[in-house]
C-alpha cells in the first residue's frame, strides 16, 4: 500500500506541471501573436484557376499604392516564376500580397519579412507585412512544385524614403 | 511464456513485412547520400536508368522511409508483440498473409511508377501535380492493408478476453491496439482524398481537382500518421526497454492513459501543417495549435514515465546522483542504446515541433529546412533508430541465428546519432536562415552564401548517416546468412511497479474513447471540412511538369 501510495504520489507531482507547462507556452502565444498584430493567412475567397488572367486583380499583376506607405502587390505564381518578380517598395511600407497560382501549388516566402503562404490553384491568398528594414529581400517559392522549382524566385527591394 | 521459434506462427509473417522494410531503407539511405551531397556542392547525379532528377530522388527517399519502411516494420512488429504479450498465436494467420499479400501487391502497383518517374510528387502528393493512377491505388492497396491488421488485433483481442474475461489486457498487446485503432480512425482523411479526389481524376474519370480539400483531407492523416510511426517505437519503450535497462516500468496505468490520450488527441490537429493555407479561417488554425499543445501532455507523460523506469534501473546498477545513474545503464547492449539515443534525441525533436505547430512562429519556419532538420530528429531518429534499436534482437529471433557482430552496432547507433546531430543542427540553422526545404538548393535562383559552410555540414552529416545506415544493413544480412551462433532469447516484459490493476477499469477500455476520439475529430474538423466540401469545384486540371 505504502508504495502504491507514493508512486501516486510522483505521478501529480509530475502530471500537474505537465498540464502546467502546455497552458502557459499557450498564454505565451496568445499573447504575442494577438499582442503583435500577427494573423496567419485566412478566408481570402476563390478564384477559378484557369481563368486567373481575366480575373481582377491577377489581370493586371503588379505593385499598386493604396495610400501613403500602403501597397497592394498584386501576384500570380506559375511555373516557374512569379509576375511579377521584383517588387519595389519604400522602406516603412505596409505591403498586402494578393496572390494566386495559375498552375500547380506554389509557396510564396519572403525570408525576414513573416511572408510565408502557400499560392493553391483556386484560392486566393491575402497576407500583410511591414518592410521597416531598407535593402534587399530574396522571394523564394517553397513548395515543390515541379522539375525547375528551384528556379523559381524573385526579389523584394526596399528603397530609401525619396 | 516464449513460443518456441518454430512454432511460433507470427515468426515468419514478421520476417516477411521486415524484409520489405529494409529494402526500402537500402533506397532511402542512397537517396538521401546522394541529396545530402547535393547540398554539400556537388552536382546530383541524374540519369536515365536510376534518378532521373533530383526530385525523383527526394520523392523517393520520402516515400521509402516515411511510407515504406516505417508501415511495414510496424505491421510485422506489433503483431508479433501482441502474440507475445498474450502468450497465445494471434487469430487467423490466413488473414495475417492476406495482409501481407495486399500490401505488398499495393507497394509494387506504387513502386513501379514512382521508380519510373512517373510519380515525382513527393510523398505528400499535392494535387495538381499529377502522378499515375497506378501510384495512388497502389497506396491505397497499403493502407487497406494497414486496417486488416487492426481487424486481426481487435479479433485477437477478442479470442484473449474470452479466456480471461475479468482481467486487464497486457500492456503491449493493449498499446498496439490502441495504436492501430488511431490509425485506422486518422488514415479515413487519406482514404477519401484517394477515393474521392484522387483516382477519378487519375484516371481520367474527372477533369479537375480541388487542390486545397484534397491537402485538408491529407493532412487529417498526415500529422497523426507521425503517431502512427512514434506509438510502437513508445511500445518498446514502455513494456521492453525499462526490462532491457534491468528495472520495471514504473506505472502500467499511466502508460495505458497516455495511449488512451493519443488515441484521443492525435488526429484532430493536422491543421497545424496548413497554418500558411489560405482558404481554412484562422481561428480554427489557432484551435488546432491548441490541441497540439494539448497532445504534448501524454507525451510528457510518456517522458516521465519512461525516465522514471530508466532511473529506477540505473539506479539498482548502482548508478549515483541526480544524473550519474543515466551513464551506469547497460550501454553495450545495441538494442538498449539505439533506444537510449533515441529518446535524448526526440528530446529535441519534440520541443521543435511544438515550436512548428506554435501558429504565428510558423511563419518563420513553414516549408524551410527546419522542418526537414526537425523531422529527422522524430521519425528520422526517435523512431528510425528505436526501430533498428528492436531489429537488433527481432532479426536474430526471426532467423534464429545471433546478431552478426554487437560491437558493429554500437558502432552504428553512435554513428546514427553524431551524424543526426551534424545533420539536422545544420538544417535547422539554414531553415531560419530561410532556406527552402524539397529544393535543389546548390542550383537556386535565389542561393544565398552565407548558406554554403551549413551546406557543407548538411553533406558531411548525411555521408555519417549513411555510412550508419550501410552498417545497419550489413549487420542484419550478415546475421540472416552467414551468422552460426544461435539467436539471444528475445527480452522479456519489464514488469510494472504500479500494475494495472491499480488503475481505474476505463484505462482498460477503447470504446468510450473512441468515442471521445470521433467527437475531438468532428469538431476541429467539421466546420472547415463542411465549408471546403460546399464551396468545393473540381476544376483544376493536372500537370507533370517534371
Amino acid at each position: 500500500m505504502k508504495r502504491g501510495t507514493t508512486i501516486y504520489l510522483y505521478e501529480l507531482a509530475w502530471i500537474l506541471p505537465s498540464i502546467a507547462l502546455p497552458v502557459g507556452m499557450l498564454a505565451a502565444l496568445l499573447v504575442t501573436a494577438f499582442g503583435a498584430g500577427i494573423h496567419v493567412p485566412s478566408l481570402a475567397g476563390r478564384v477559378d484557376p484557369a481563368k486567373v488572367s481575366e480575373t481582377p486583380p491577377f489581370d493586371n499583376p503588379g505593385v499598386v499604392q493604396t495610400g501613403p506607405l500602403r501597397y497592394e502587390v498584386r501576384l500570380v505564381g506559375q511555373i516557374w516564376s512569379f509576375t511579377p518578380n521584383e517588387i519595389r517598395v519604400p522602406v516603412g511600407s505596409t505591403v498586402t500580397f494578393v496572390a494566386t497560382s495559375r498552375d500547380v501549388i506554389h509557396g510564396l516566402f519572403v525570408p525576414g519579412a513573416n511572408v510565408n503562404v502557400m499560392l493553391i490553384p483556386g484560392q486566393i491568398a491575402r497576407v500583410t507585412a511591414r518592410f521597416d528594414r531598407e535593402g534587399e529581400f530574396f522571394m523564394a517559392c517553397h513548395e515543390y512544385c515541379g522539375i525547375a522549382h528551384h528556379t523559381m524566385g524573385g526579389k523584394v527591394i526596399v528603397e530609401p524614403r525619396s | 511464456v516464449t513460443p518456441a521459434p518454430a512454432a511460433d506462427p507470427e515468426r515468419r509473417l514478421t520476417g516477411a513485412h521486415l524484409l520489405v522494410a529494409h529494402v526500402a531503407l537500402l533506397g532511402g539511405i542512397v537517396t538521401g547520400l546522394l541529396q545530402g551531397l547535393e547540398h554539400a556542392g556537388f552536382e546530383f547525379p541524374a540519369s536515365q536508368y536510376f534518378l532521373q532528377s533530383y526530385y525523383h530522388s527526394v520523392s523517393m527517399h520520402g516515400v521509402l522511409n516515411v511510407l515504406v519502411w516505417t508501415t511495414f516494420f510496424i505491421c510485422g512488429f506489433l503483431p508479433f508483440i501482441s502474440a507475445r504479450a498474450y502468450s497465445m498465436p494471434l487469430v487467423s494467420p490466413g488473414l495475417g498473409w492476406l495482409t501481407f499479400w495486399v500490401m505488398l501487391a499495393g507497394l509494387v502497383m506504387a513502386a513501379i511508377p514512382l521508380a519510373g518517374n512517373a510519380a515525382t510528387v513527393m510523398f505528400t502528393f499535392y494535387a495538381p501535380l499529377k502522378a499515375h493512377w497506378a501510384f495512388y491505388v497502389g497506396l491505397t492497396l497499403v493502407v487497406v492493408g494497414t486496417w486488416l491488421i487492426t481487424l486481426r488485433l481487435a479479433l485477437s483481442q477478442r479470442a484473449w478476453r474470452a479466456g480471461h474475461p475479468d482481467a486487464r489486457t497486457p500492456l503491449a498487446a493493449f498499446m498496439s491496439l490502441v495504436t492501430m485503432t488511431m490509425w485506422a480512425l486518422a488514415s479515413l482523411g487519406l482514404a477519401a482524398e484517394m477515393l474521392v479526389l484522387l483516382i477519378p481524376w487519375s484516371l481520367g474519370l474527372v477533369g479537375g481537382t480541388d487542390p486545397l480539400l484534397g491537402r485538408t483531407l491529407f493532412w487529417l492523416t498526415g500529422h497523426p500518421i507521425v503517431y502512427f510511426w512514434l506509438l510502437p517505437a513508445y511500445v518498446s519503450w514502455y513494456t521492453l526497454v525499462p526490462r532491457q535497462a534491468g528495472g520495471r516500468l514504473f506505472s502500467d496505468p499511466m502508460a495505458r492513459g497516455s495511449f488512451l490520450l493519443f488515441l484521443v488527441l492525435s488526429t484532430p490537429l493536422g491543421l497545424h501543417h496548413q497554418v500558411t493555407d489560405p482558404g481554412i479561417h484562422e481561428g480554427w488554425k489557432l484551435f488546432q495549435a491548441f490541441l497540439t499543445f494539448a497532445v504534448f501532455f501524454p507525451s510528457l507523460l510518456t517522458f516521465f514515465n519512461v525516465v522514471a523506469s530508466l532511473e529506477n534501473a540505473g539506479r539498482a546498477l548502482g548508478g549515483p546522483g541526480l544524473v550519474g545513474w543515466f551513464f551506469r545503464l547497460p550501454w553495450g547492449e545495441p538494442s538498449l542504446a539505439a533506444q537510449l539515443l533515441a529518446m535524448l534525441m526526440f528530446c529535441a525533436g519534440g520541443i521543435g515541433g511544438l515550436i512548428n505547430a506554435s501558429y504565428s512562429i510558423n511563419l518563420v519556419v513553414h516549408n524551410t529546412a527546419y522542418v526537414v532538420g526537425h523531422f529527422h530528429t522524430t521519425v528520422g531518429t526517435a523512431v528510425t533508430l528505436t526501430y533498428m534499436g528492436i531489429s537488433y534482437w527481432l532479426v536474430p529471433y526471426v532467423t534464429g541465428r545471433a546478431l552478426w557482430s554487437r560491437r558493429m552496432a554500437l558502432a552504428q547507433c553512435w554513428l546514427w546519432f553524431g551524424g543526426m546531430l551534424i545533420f539536422s543542427s545544420a538544417l535547422h540553422q539554414l531553415g531560419l536562415m530561410g532556406m527552402p526545404r524539397r529544393t535543389m538548393i546548390s542550383q537556386a535562383a535565389y542561393f544565398q552564401p552565407e548558406w554554403k559552410a551549413l551546406l557543407l555540414w548538411v553533406g558531411i552529416g548525411g555521408t555519417v548517416l549513411f555510412i550508419s545506415g550501410v552498417l545497419y544493413l550489413l549487420n542484419l544480412a550478415l546475421t540472416a546468412t552467414v551468422s552460426r551462433a544461435p539467436a539471444a532469447a528475445v527480452p522479456e516484459f519489464a514488469q510494472a511497479s504500479a500494475p494495472a490493476v491499480e488503475g481505474p477499469a476505463i484505462l482498460n477500455r477503447l470504446r468510450p474513447w473512441v468515442v471521445m476520439a470521433v467527437i475531438f475529430i468532428v469538431v476541429a474538423y467539421g466546420p472547415t471540412l463542411a465549408r471546403l466540401i460546399a464551396t468545393s469545384r473540381l476544376n483544376a486540371p493536372g500537370f507533370r511538369v517534371w
